[in-house]
């Protein structure tokens, strides 16, 4: 009989905070705002719920019937599943590693710019302040450092030891405790912020932008890949998260029931995020008469440039709706951030049997040098942007779609998949949900990545050097493939994997 | 608002919120079952 020795989630409700956590992060107050503007506004709401239920939510199940069947990190789930496979969880975790590096970046910036919000100390042009003063540009060629940026790297460090503090803690007492007070406290901070935007002036001119249908639209194939794109990105599927977290569930776990509540709560906060966000825009078109469309309206732009010129311009109460905004963007980053690194960690202690203190340190150690190393530069903005376009195309939806072919295609894992969802959760699966993972998701993935890929190779991306493109772009993507493989082929002295599966595909003396 | 932005808001809001609301009915009409003899 096999020692039962895997980290658990102490409620339920717990494992769907974290899950919620990993799932809302800065692409839902970025991201979906712009993306639901420029795709048909108000009529975007179509599109988006049909990617929601016909990727989205399959897939997020999809995740956690792999982790919670095979109860284990990505490289050891797939292993179960079947022996080659394993490479596509070293890929994902080589992704986690990558984006790692850059996420508590941009984490940091939000810390910074908390603090500039006391007495806006981006003065009168927050645009040249966060890119010459605060990140140090001048002007030079994407990708050469002349010079190390130390007020990035400090609060850099600090988010990199809160996150690895909360992993040191365990499953239950780090991550679950600290998901326990993110995600409410997020809730209240947002809503407190979305609530003050609507009394702005301009706001409403801001939500008929936003919610206006355009009709039209939806004949548009761009628009339908649009909201597949973000339903994709939002969720946090393809990272390998979902199949971690779940790996921590008990035997009994309705595993469909949680995948509903997470995609909704993420769509949730979406919708929450885009009346905040085009309320606050209005506001500013109004009081600077610009036109909406001509201000920066999403990524980097629409945090650190638009938003200081909204609190700037704030009638009273500036300090405390900076606070509030940037006070989002750190704990939406940081329980994010705690997720992706989580993966790595959990794949180092299922191969090698390393505890978890060990393991934090081996991969928080080495993340963390390679983030304050590379990043708090006059490079590290181009290096970031780059590294995230390139490790979000060619790694999170590449590695997605790779999953449902094989899973789907070549291993003929659904229906198995299927039964142990079934057996477990309340809601039962239709054949709908294998003609979504099956059909639907393989065909837009596929469509999603063949059109990028035609861009790519038509100009370069953001008009970057050639030489930034290939190394911090190719060169990260196409790495992170080769050493899942390679990961993968190592001989290692031991397979950890002795904690028992939920599922039984192989007979426990086989796996020991 | 123009009438098409408020339905458009209006209804993002029921199907979206209401969505999550109805998911999380459904799991707490399904408590977990406490795991006294869990078979190993």
């Amino acid at each position: 009989m096999a020692q039962q020795n895997r980290e658990q989630w102490g409620t339920r409700a717990g494992f769907l905070l974290a899950a919620i956590g990993s799932a809302v992060g800065l692409g839902n107050i970025w991201r979906f705002p712009y993306i639901a503007y420029e795709n048909g506004g108000g009529a975007f709401l179509l599109p988006y719920l049909v990617a929601l239920l016909t990727a989205g939510i399959p897939l997020l199940i999809l995740e956690y019937t792999i982790g919670h069947r095979y109860r284990g990190s990505p490289p050891l789930a797939f292993h179960r599943m079947s022996k080659p496979a394993a490479a596509i969880g070293w890929w994902q975790v080589v992704i986690c590693f990558v984006i790692a590096t850059y996420y508590a970046v941009i984490i940091a910036w939000a810390v910074r710019f908390a603090g500039f919000s006391l007495g806006e100390q981006w003065g009168d042009n927050p645009g040249a302040f966060f890119e010459q003063e605060f990140l140090q540009l001048t002007g030079q060629q994407p990708g050469t450092v002349t010079t190390f940026v130390p007020g990035v790297a400090w609060p850099l460090v600090a988010v990199w030891a809160i996150v690895l503090v909360v992993l040191l803690s365990g499953v239950r007492r780090g991550i679950e405790w600290a998901n326990k007070i993110f995600i409410p406290l997020l809730a209240l901070l947002f809503g407190i912020l979305v609530v003050r935007a609507l009394f702005l002036e301009g706001a409403t001119d801001g939500l008929n932008a936003f919610f206006t249908p355009d009709w039209a639209a939806l004949t548009s194939g761009s628009v339908w890949v649009a909201a597949y794109g973000q339903i994709f990105f939002s969720l946090s599927v393809g990272f390998g998260i979902m199949i971690t977290y779940a790996s921590y569930l008990r035997r009994r776990a309705d595993l469909t029931g949680s995948a509903m509540v997470a995609g909704f709560a993420n769509s949730s906060f979406e919708l929450l995020a885009g009346i905040g966000v085009f309320a606050s825009l209005g506001f500013i078109a109004v009081s600077q008469n610009m036109p909406l469309a001509e201000l920066e309206l999403q990524g980097i732009n629409l945090a650190f440039v638009s938003f200081p010129s909204i609190i700037s311009e704030m009638p009273f109460g500036a300090s405390a709706f900076g606070l509030l905004f940037f006070g989002s963007l750190v704990i939406a980053g940081l329980s994010s951030m705690i997720s992706i690194v989580q993966v790595v960690v959990a794949s180092v202690q299922d191969r090698t049997g390393l505890t978890r203190v060990p393991a934090v340190l081996l991969v928080g150690g080495s993340a963390s040098v390679i983030s304050v190393g590379l990043y708090p530069t006059d490079s590290g903005i181009f290096f970031l942007d780059v590294a995230d376009h390139f490790i979000n195309q060619y790694g999170i939806a590449l590695a997605g779609l790779v999953i449902v072919v094989v899973v789907a295609w070549f291993l003929r894992g659904l229906p198995k998949l299927q039964e142990h969802a079934d057996a477990t959760s309340t809601m039962r699966l239709g054949l709908w949900w294998r003609v979504t993972l099956g059909v639907i998701t393989p065909v837009i993935l596929g469509w999603m990545m063949w059109d990028s890929l035609s861009t790519e190779f038509t100009e370069n991306y953001e008009g970057y050097p050639t030489a930034l493109l290939l190394t911090a772009g190719w060169g990260v993507a196409v790495g992170a493939i080769v050493l899942g493989v390679l990961l993968a082929l190592l001989p290692w002295r031991r397979q950890a994997d002795d904690s028992p599966m939920f599922g039984d595909d192989t007979t426990e003396e086989g796996r020991r | 608002m123009s009438t098409s932005a408020i339905v458009m808001l209006v209804v993002s809001i029921i199907i979206i919120w209401g969505g999550l609301a109805t998911a999380v009915l459904h799991l707490l009409r399904h408590p977990e079952e406490p795991e006294s003899h869990d078979p190993e």
